[in-house]
């Protein structure tokens, strides 16, 4: 990837996690909000539970710099998009700048209804997503997760890649991982991020 | 010490600092976690109750006896607990009380989109609404004391982008309070109408004492800034107004019920435009007209819907204070993901046979209403918790028969409000079926305690409800306790049911999969796989809409796509399996099963 990382000072930096209920969206949040929060930023995280969490669309909207006042990034002004799943990728790339980034988590997830009519699940979101926009990384964080054991981090994969364009100190990330997840899963977790984040860094 | 806390959690933290001592709550979204966070802090004591009603009920007698106490609840709870709310208006709440409301704008996991401030208004009591975490903490201390100065409970509105927004707190220590006891007043405390009438006027004056209070009080403040329009706003909406126009001159109502209606006047005096900028309903607005106060709002702004940095930048070009700037093209419509039953849900075999039986289902509020979607289609109608069972009773006087027709009802749902509709039920000799889908939690909320599951909120053992015992004890004789993965047993029992005239109760025994509080074996087994040599892609399994079932990469000879089973997300229910028409889903072995959590 091109470009310099963006410096979280001169502005807010906006962070739209997107995905489906189950696949680990809230814990990537809660993470970078803890991370930025431990950098000193002030910070807002907004995101809905609820229904969210029985298989449907779950976003988080995470916002740090100087002073934040809306919890949610007016559409648009999205840094980073971080999208767990291809066609979740395709739903909110709208809300990125067009000089914002959009890393693609590899994976489909077709909703059960998507064998129905009318509930086609897209050709090639990822495709679509190329079309529209310039700075797009997909990362096969899957495949990564289960190359290194365990399938149900590649989360933390994604958070890893994410990480890569944020002014954030990799000492604080972990510090943020040690906090949050279970001691013992710590390793594991933390195998996850570091891959992530070679991608970027 | 600074920390970085959703609104739910600030409420909390702002509980354990000013000193409540008593807490209690009926889960619901977005309130819910306000109520789990308390349970954290020992000193107060805090436990889920039956319904919105009991729970205020619990916390006013506290509060009577001059204990500090919250009572929360999502805003439809308040209708369920409107009459001690509104009656308690001539009585007072001498401890303090504080009834928090947590509003749903967009209704994200409502059925309606309510305003709450009109309740405060009705009632005549403060309405307190805090517009981020810090606020959602340091005005649970205001909002005491002014319970206690005034006696008077306390309207704590919240929303679901505070109660679900986190933003950094700054936390202090506990300031515990000494509780007074009961002073025994029965002009005061027995509303008879020969005391209400006398505690009329003195409920009058409480609130012209209010009106002037808040005039100067600092939980409404004024932001100065540049030119001659003045915004009005309040909650969230102000922080989105920041976003979008941070140099305005903004009044900021932290009460927005009364208003601070001659300081607002002269804020207005030297604008030239006064713009009220909330969500919701037009409450400051009116308030404002009403004053005689000129302002434009709902004008520009929808009344209905949740606000957002979008909408406020929408309205103020509508307003022509801002140009229109190039739109974000809005993007094509991406394929919809309604919620759907969890895998290994119990919900999933009772609902796949009513949608086969083609049952007129009368549902009611939980997990289960997600039944009535597609594929499973089966749910006709869902109002509000409890009316499944009266809706049935209706429906089948006027069709002169039960036959066919079933009240499904969860099992905090009926709790909640459903045993007074089957009472009526027996008594009226409907011939209905009445489901209790008994999964031993509320699910739908996140997996909250109820009487049924044998637990308290502190996780000590409690008295277990018994759903069977508790329905004879109401008068019905025809109960069948069936286990919803069984599906031949299932429908056999449901068929013989809804072909009786006679009224038929179901309870089912499975326990949530989402969160077996109990045991986790019985929602947890070794996970099913599709054999592709066998499958024939008749799609049989997807319609029990699981979301471990869909579609493989894979076709028949005909074209028709195969079934494929994600191994992570299957808990090994069967139900798939059940309905295959050619035994093509299998159950791996033990030794495959190798989901671990990380
Ligand atoms: C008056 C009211 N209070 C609270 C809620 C929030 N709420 C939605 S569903 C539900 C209960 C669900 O529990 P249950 O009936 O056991 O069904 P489950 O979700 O477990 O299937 C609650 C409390 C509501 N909608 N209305």
């Amino acid at each position: 990837m091109e470009g310099r990382a963006l410096t979280m000072q001169e502005h807010i930096t906006n962070i739209l996690i997107a995905g489906v209920g189950g696949q680990g969206v809230l814990l990537a949040s809660e993470l970078l909000s803890d991370a930025a929060f431990l950098s000193g930023s002030d910070v807002k995280k907004s995101e809905v539970h609820g229904m969210a969490q029985r298989g449907g669309v779950v976003t988080s909207h995470v916002r740090f710099g100087i002073r934040v006042y809306s919890p949610l990034i007016p559409s648009g002004q999205a840094d980073v998009l971080l999208a767990f799943e291809e066609a979740e990728a395709k739903r909110w790339m709208y809300f990125v700048k067009t000089e914002g980034r959009i890393v693609i988590n590899q994976k489909r997830l077709k909703p059960p209804v998507a064998f129905l009519k009318g509930f086609e699940y897209p050709a090639d979101p990822v495709k679509d997503v190329k079309e529209n926009h310039g700075h797009v990384l997909v990362v096969p964080a899957t495949e990564i997760a289960t190359t290194l054991g365990n399938p149900r981090t590649a989360n933390m994969v994604l958070l890893g890649a994410l990480s890569g364009y944020l002014e954030i100190t990799d000492s604080l990330w972990e510090n943020a991982i040690r906090n949050r997840v279970p001691a013992e899963t710590v390793p594991v977790n933390l195998d996850a991020f570091h891959e992530g984040r070679k991608l970027t860094s | 010490m600074k920390q970085i806390l959703s609104g739910n959690e600030s409420v909390a933290r702002g509980c354990y600092e000013y000193g409540v001592h008593i807490a209690t709550a009926y889960p619901g979204t977005p309130s819910t976690e306000v109520l789990e966070n308390i349970a954290k802090f020992p000193e107060i004591n805090s436990e889920w109750c039956p319904n919105e009603k009991v729970a205020f009920e619990v916390a006013m007698g506290a509060a009577f006896e001059g204990a500090r106490s919250i009572v929360v609840m999502k805003h439809v709870g308040l209708n369920v607990a409107a009459d001690p709310f509104v009656s308690v208006s001539l009585i007072g709440a001498p401890g303090g009380l504080v009834v928090v409301s947590a509003d749903d704008p967009g209704m994200h996991s409502s059925q309606n989109e309510q305003d709450n401030r009109f309740y405060a208004k009705f009632a005549g009591y403060p309405c307190i609404e805090p517009s981020d975490s810090q606020e959602a903490k340091e005005f649970i201390g205001q909002a005491f004391d002014i319970s206690i100065r005034f006696d008077v409970p306390v309207l704590y509105r919240m929303t679901t982008r505070v109660c679900h927004s986190k933003g950094i707190v700054s936390c202090g220590e506990r300031n515990e309070c000494g509780i007074a006891g009961f002073f025994p007043n029965p002009q005061k405390f027995v509303v008879l109408p020969s005391h209400a009438r006398l505690r009329r006027q003195w409920a009058d004056d409480r609130l012209q004492k209010l009106m002037e209070f808040v005039e100067t009080s600092d939980l409404n403040r004024i932001d100065d800034g540049n030119g001659d329009i003045g915004i009005i706003t309040h909650g969230v909406t102000y922080q989105y107004v920041k976003e979008i126009i941070p140099d305005f001159p903004v009044f900021k109502c932290g009460i927005t019920y009364p208003l601070p209606v001659e300081a607002i006047r002269k804020f207005a005096h030297d604008k030239k435009q006064l713009l009220i900028i909330e969500e919701l309903e037009p409450f400051i607005e009116s308030e404002l007209k009403t004053a005689g106060i000129r302002c434009e709002g709902k004008k520009y702004w929808p009344h209905c819907g949740e606000m957002s940095p979008d909408t406020v930048t929408a309205g103020l070009i509508l307003a022509g204070i801002r140009k229109a700037v190039k739109t974000v093209p809005v993007p094509e419509p991406v394929i919809p993901r309604p919620p759907v039953f969890c895998p290994g849900c119990p919900h999933r075999g009772v609902y796949y046979i009513l949608s086969k039986l083609k049952a007129r289902v009368c549902t009611d509020i939980g997990c289960y209403t997600l039944g009535a979607l597609p594929p499973l289609n089966s749910g006709d109608t869902c109002v509000e918790m409890g009316a499944s069972i009266g809706v049935a009773v209706g429906m089948a006087k006027a069709r002169k028969t039960g036959r066919g027709i079933v009240a499904t009802i969860g099992d905090s749902t009926f709790l909640h409000s459903g045993m007074t509709g089957l009472l009526n039920a027996v008594n009226d000799n409907a011939g209905i079926t009445v489901i209790i889908m008994d999964n031993s939690i509320t699910a739908m909320t996140g997996g909250q305690l109820h009487p049924g599951s044998g637990r308290h909120l502190n996780g000590s053992e409690a008295p277990k409800m018994q759903f069977a015992a508790l329905c004879q004890a109401l008068g019905c004789d025809r109960i069948k306790v069936i286990d919803p993965y069984e599906i031949k047993q299932t429908e056999s029992v449901l068929k013989e049911a809804l072909n009786s005239d006679e009224l038929s109760v179901i309870i089912t025994n499975r326990p949530c999969a989402l969160y077996p509080h109990e045991n986790r074996r019985l929602v947890r087994q070794a996970p099913f796989r599709v054999n592709e040599d066998q499958c024939i892609g008749c799609h049989a399994c997807m319609r029990v809409s699981c979301p471990a079932v869909s579609e493989s990469d894979n076709r028949t000879a005909k074209g028709k796509t195969k079934s494929h089973i994600d191994t992570v997300l299957c808990t090994g229910c069967s139900v798939c399996a059940q309905v295959c028409p050619v035994n093509a889903i299998e159950r791996m072995s033990e030794n495959n099963d190798f989901r671990k959590d990380p």
